[in-house]
């Protein structure tokens, strides 16, 4: 099915969704949120911010978060992919992006793809990892599935779903082993390094291959050729970061990079591949609860009142509630009114089913969004936006922290207006005056309070068709690769040393048992894009909609055929699926997308079984049982 | 190890009496349009590496026996280029005539330009010169190949092949003039490899290659490039940052293409990027 655009507000009468004038709908909204701030104070008030929006909304949405409510509460679906992307980087090296660029991965010696099918869920990344491979670089992919990313790999490590860390943890123990880790460097740029030695110590490449299912050679290969290599990337997606230990997985393989001296360098570096168009750009934008924009920890009174003098207001000295947290503290009435800027959690979460239960109880529900998505049709109040990137002004900030200019091509239909006024009127009518003459005014507000930003004029973010950060100058370009100082021979330009960390084992919450014996992964196709809101809108060849892929030997086992529809139960949902057969996967491995869960609510399978730090759920692993479905009588 | 790219240094080439500077490794073409001069190209693809296919760009190279494709040939210090002499044009005449007579033009940028500019008439071989015309195949909703406006230019098998999608849906068929571009046993696209980035679309210069949004509002004659703005973005799927053109008429998309010197894209897309703007 495809969805059509919201062109007019909605609110709730009588328990139905009736349309209204702005007027109506924003008094409606604003009451709401002033009421229950009134009764319970402003910590019972959420944001979720649109990962899928410009910078400048991020901006005006956290800010409007901070000072008309004044909570910390906001936070965006970056919790469900790359939480603990940003969560490792920052604690290794105070800064949470990728830190190498596109072009670096093309002039590499080794490419090391570990949890991700970018082949087909970053094609355009992948041209540069082929490009790569043309010129000479070995690509190695590690993924329980032989994707498309591991067809052009020169080995695919196929490991157990939730094996990450062992695997990480043979490969580090080998190169020490071998002799191979770069010892200069471990001296000088990192802490933890005996500690880390002797956690890894157990992590044989014969333990490995238990755990892991991957060949002790295989192991080998990897652990030697990233070593000696003279550059090496390290790429991951969610296969790393839809873990329960998600962050620990993330700085498993950062341990790595900081065994061999690969971070820091031209062609050497980290890259986690970003899901959404401007998820990085959220989280800088201080769209998340700990971290103003520019990602300036909100713990240092310093920067707070830096932030607090600019904004006329005081900013709570605390971490805000994450996305995890926000559904626990509805469940627990603590958050009572939510105001959703273009999310779709009922659809997008794990555990479906509890989130929408969540989203039920709450007293005042306002969702902003292109479309009448499943949680819109929840909502007190419906506003219409317009489509970020084609209808309106702004920028975002891609994987490899380019930002970049977002520039309006079309009207919105009907009354579907800009985030950012919306935002605005809400705030005027929360005693907030508040009027931005256009995105850029936004843009060079944010420029003055975050340094990274502030040499990124619009001009110049035209003329150079984009920047990375940092950028602190106007007259100056920072190298394309970020931790440059690690390499520092002068102690204090080095600044602090980057730690290892010690991490444990932890297989998947999610049990395999004799009841639930197959291990149900998720992700997603080439054509189509998480919860299919915006993709099921153009007529793909490739579509073929939602499927239960089977390997051919278990597929036999069962006793079900291509095309022959199936019951998928796990401990928490049942849903039926045509059976397609895959001989990418391997035997007890089950494979699904998110992409059609008005037909097959995948996402009532997954466990919110979440990253204690991170907060994002393991999505990459159930347990399921999928049985041939008896006719009745 | 893979070695770095050195600097480059420059030379000194001399075009139509005019001393330019380029990089060494540059081509003839960009010394010539360093100089300003309009060297027409239909082969050459600024994100491919050149194929010498089409010669409707030859230049005359001092002490060189024969034409030079200016596409290809790497210029070198002291080289002394001639873009407009008789020869060339007379070469450019005969090319554009070739082509015009056998190959449907009409949708090719400036052709009809070239041709009154270097006086080539495509009629002059008769009714019943040899043509490659033949219908247009339409076997998807997302682009249209037309074959009786392909010249073999090879741009699209490249782009589809190693060059960029390295997904090989497609590659060349027969020999001589019955040679065409085709899937794997002339299956329809649907049952090829094909992926449907449009990478192949956004390199066709003829036009043979085009949108099926394109397509159809051509035969419907509401095609009208004078009322379209085109305006540069990024994308709103994943986290790449693809950089889109939105070729936009009437407040409506109609086709998608990407900045070739864009360092993200390379003028290069996926199926979401090029065609998933259905919702907007």
């Amino acid at each position: 099915m495809s969805y059509d655009r919201l062109t007019r507000p909605l609110v709730r009468e009588n328990g139905v969704l009736r349309e209204a004038t702005w007027e109506e709908a924003l008094d409606r909204a604003a009451e709401g949120f002033r009421r229950n701030v009134a009764e319970h104070g402003p910590d019972c008030f959420a944001m979720l911010s649109c990962a899928r929006s410009t910078n400048e909304m991020n901006y005006v949405g956290q800010k409007f978060t901070r000072v008309v409510i004044g909570t910390n509460n906001v936070d965006s679906c970056n919790r469900t992919c790359h939480a603990p992307s940003v969560a490792g980087l920052s604690a290794v090296f105070g800064s949470g992006g990728g830190t190498s660029s596109y072009q670096e991965v093309e002039d590499t010696d080794v490419i090391v793809m570990w949890g991700s099918a970018a082949r087909n869920a970053h094609p355009i990344f992948f041209q540069h990892v082929l490009k790569g491979i043309r010129n000479g670089a070995r690509m190695f992919a590690v993924d329980p599935r032989r994707t498309g990313t591991a067809q052009w790999a020169d080995l695919w490590l196929g490991l157990n779903v939730g094996t990450d860390i062992p695997l990480a943890h043979a490969v580090a123990r080998e190169i020490i082993h071998a002799g191979l880790h770069n010892e200069a460097f471990i001296e000088r740029a990192t802490v933890g390094f005996a500690e880390f030695k002797e956690c890894v110590e157990p992590w044989t490449l014969t333990a490995a291959e238990q755990v892991t299912g991957v060949p002790a050679a295989a192991i080998r290969e990897l652990a030697h050729a990233y070593a000696r290599a003279d550059r090496a990337q390290l790429c991951w997606t969610l296969g790393i970061t839809e873990h329960h230990n998600a962050t620990d997985n993330v700085r498993a393989l950062i341990n790595l990079a900081l065994l061999t001296g690969h971070v820091g360098r031209y062609g050497s570096g980290l890259s986690p591949l970003r899901g959404q168009n401007n998820v990085q750009g959220g989280g800088d934008m201080g769209a998340i609860p700990n971290r103003l924009p520019g990602f300036q920890d909100i713990l240092d009174p310093d920067l707070r009142a830096r932030f607090e003098s600019a904004w006329g207001a005081p900013i709570q000295p605390r971490h805000g509630l994450n996305l995890t947290q926000m559904l626990e503290g509805m469940a627990e009435g603590e958050v009572t009114t939510c105001y959703l800027i273009g999310e779709n959690p009922v659809q997008s979460e794990a555990d479906s089913l509890a989130c929408a239960k969540r989203l039920a109880m709450l007293d005042h529900l306002v969702v902003q969004d292109i479309f009448l998505t499943k949680t819109a049709q929840m909502a007190d109040v419906v506003l219409p936006a317009s489509a970020a990137w084609c209808e309106a002004e702004g920028t975002f900030t891609n994987s490899e922290r380019r930002v970049q200019r977002v520039r309006k091509a079309l009207e919105p239909p009907g009354e579907a207006r800009d985030d950012i006024w919306i935002l605005c009127e809400l705030a005027r009518r929360l005693g907030h005056d508040w009027a931005y003459d256009g995105a850029e005014e936004v843009w060079d507000e944010l420029r003055s309070l975050s340094p990274q930003h502030r040499g990124m004029s619009y001009q110049r973010l035209t003329e150079l068709q984009g920047i990375q950060w940092p950028c602190p100058s106007e007259d100056a370009l920072e190298p394309p690769y970020l931790h440059g100082r690690l390499w520092e021979h002068d102690p204090d330009r080095r600044g602090a040393p980057a730690p290892f960390a010690v991490l444990e084992h932890s297989p998947p919450v999610d049990l395999l048992d004799e009841e639930y014996p197959l291990r149900l992964t998720t992700g997603r196709r080439l054509d189509s894009y998480n919860t299919g809101v915006q993709s099921s809108g153009f007529a793909s060849p490739l579509r073929r909609g939602e499927t239960v892929e089977l390997c051919p030997e278990d597929a036999e086992r069962l006793g079900v055929a291509a095309g022959e529809d199936v019951r998928i139960t796990s401990r928490r949902g049942s849903v039926v699926a045509p059976v397609f057969i895959d001989p990418a996967l391997r035997p007890g491995l089950v494979f699904m997308t998110f992409h059609f869960p008005d037909d097959v609510d995948v996402n009532s399978l997954t466990i919110e079984a979440t990253c204690p730090i991170a907060g994002t759920a393991e999505f990459k692993a159930a347990a399921v049982r999928v049985e041939k479905l008896v006719k009745a009588g | 190890m893979i070695p770095l790219q050195p600097p480059r240094r420059l030379i000194d080439v001399q075009i139509d009496d005019e001393t330019v500077r380029v990089p060494e490794g540059a081509t003839i073409l960009d010394a010539c349009r360093a100089a300003g001069k309009d060297v027409p190209t239909l082969c050459h693809g600024d994100t491919l590496t050149p194929k010498n296919a089409c010669r409707v760009c030859v230049v005359e190279v001092e002490g060189a026996r024969t034409l030079a494709p200016a596409c290809s040939r790497k210029a070198e210090a002291g080289m002394k280029v001639g873009t407009e002499t008789e020869r060339a044009r007379h070469s450019r005449k005969v090319v554009l005539e070739l082509l015009g007579s056998s190959v449907d033009l009409s949708t090719t940028p400036r052709a009809a330009e070239w041709n009154e500019e270097y006086g080539a008439d495509p009629a002059r071989f008769g009714p019943d010169a040899a043509t490659v015309e033949q219908p247009a195949k339409v076997d998807n909703d997302l682009y249209v190949r037309d074959y009786s406006k392909c010249i073999l230019c090879y741009k699209c098998v490249d782009a589809c092949g190693e060059q960029w999608q390295n997904t090989f849906a497609i590659g060349v068929a027969g020999r001589g003039f019955d040679a065409t571009i085709s899937t794997e046993f002339d299956a329809p696209l649907t049952d090829s490899a094909c992926v449907y980035c449009g990478n192949c679309v956004e390199v066709c210069p003829t036009g043979a290659l085009s949108f099926k949004t394109e397509f159809d509002m051509r035969a419907e004659g509401t095609w009208d490039e004078s009322r379209q703005s085109e305006t540069t973005t990024i994308c709103s799927y994943c986290g790449v940052g693809c950089n889109l053109t939105l070729h936009v008429q009437d407040n409506k998309i109609v086709k998608v293409t990407s900045p070739h010197d864009n360092p993200v894209t390379k003028g290069n897309l996926c199926v979401k990027g090029r065609f998933g703007y259905g919702y907007v």
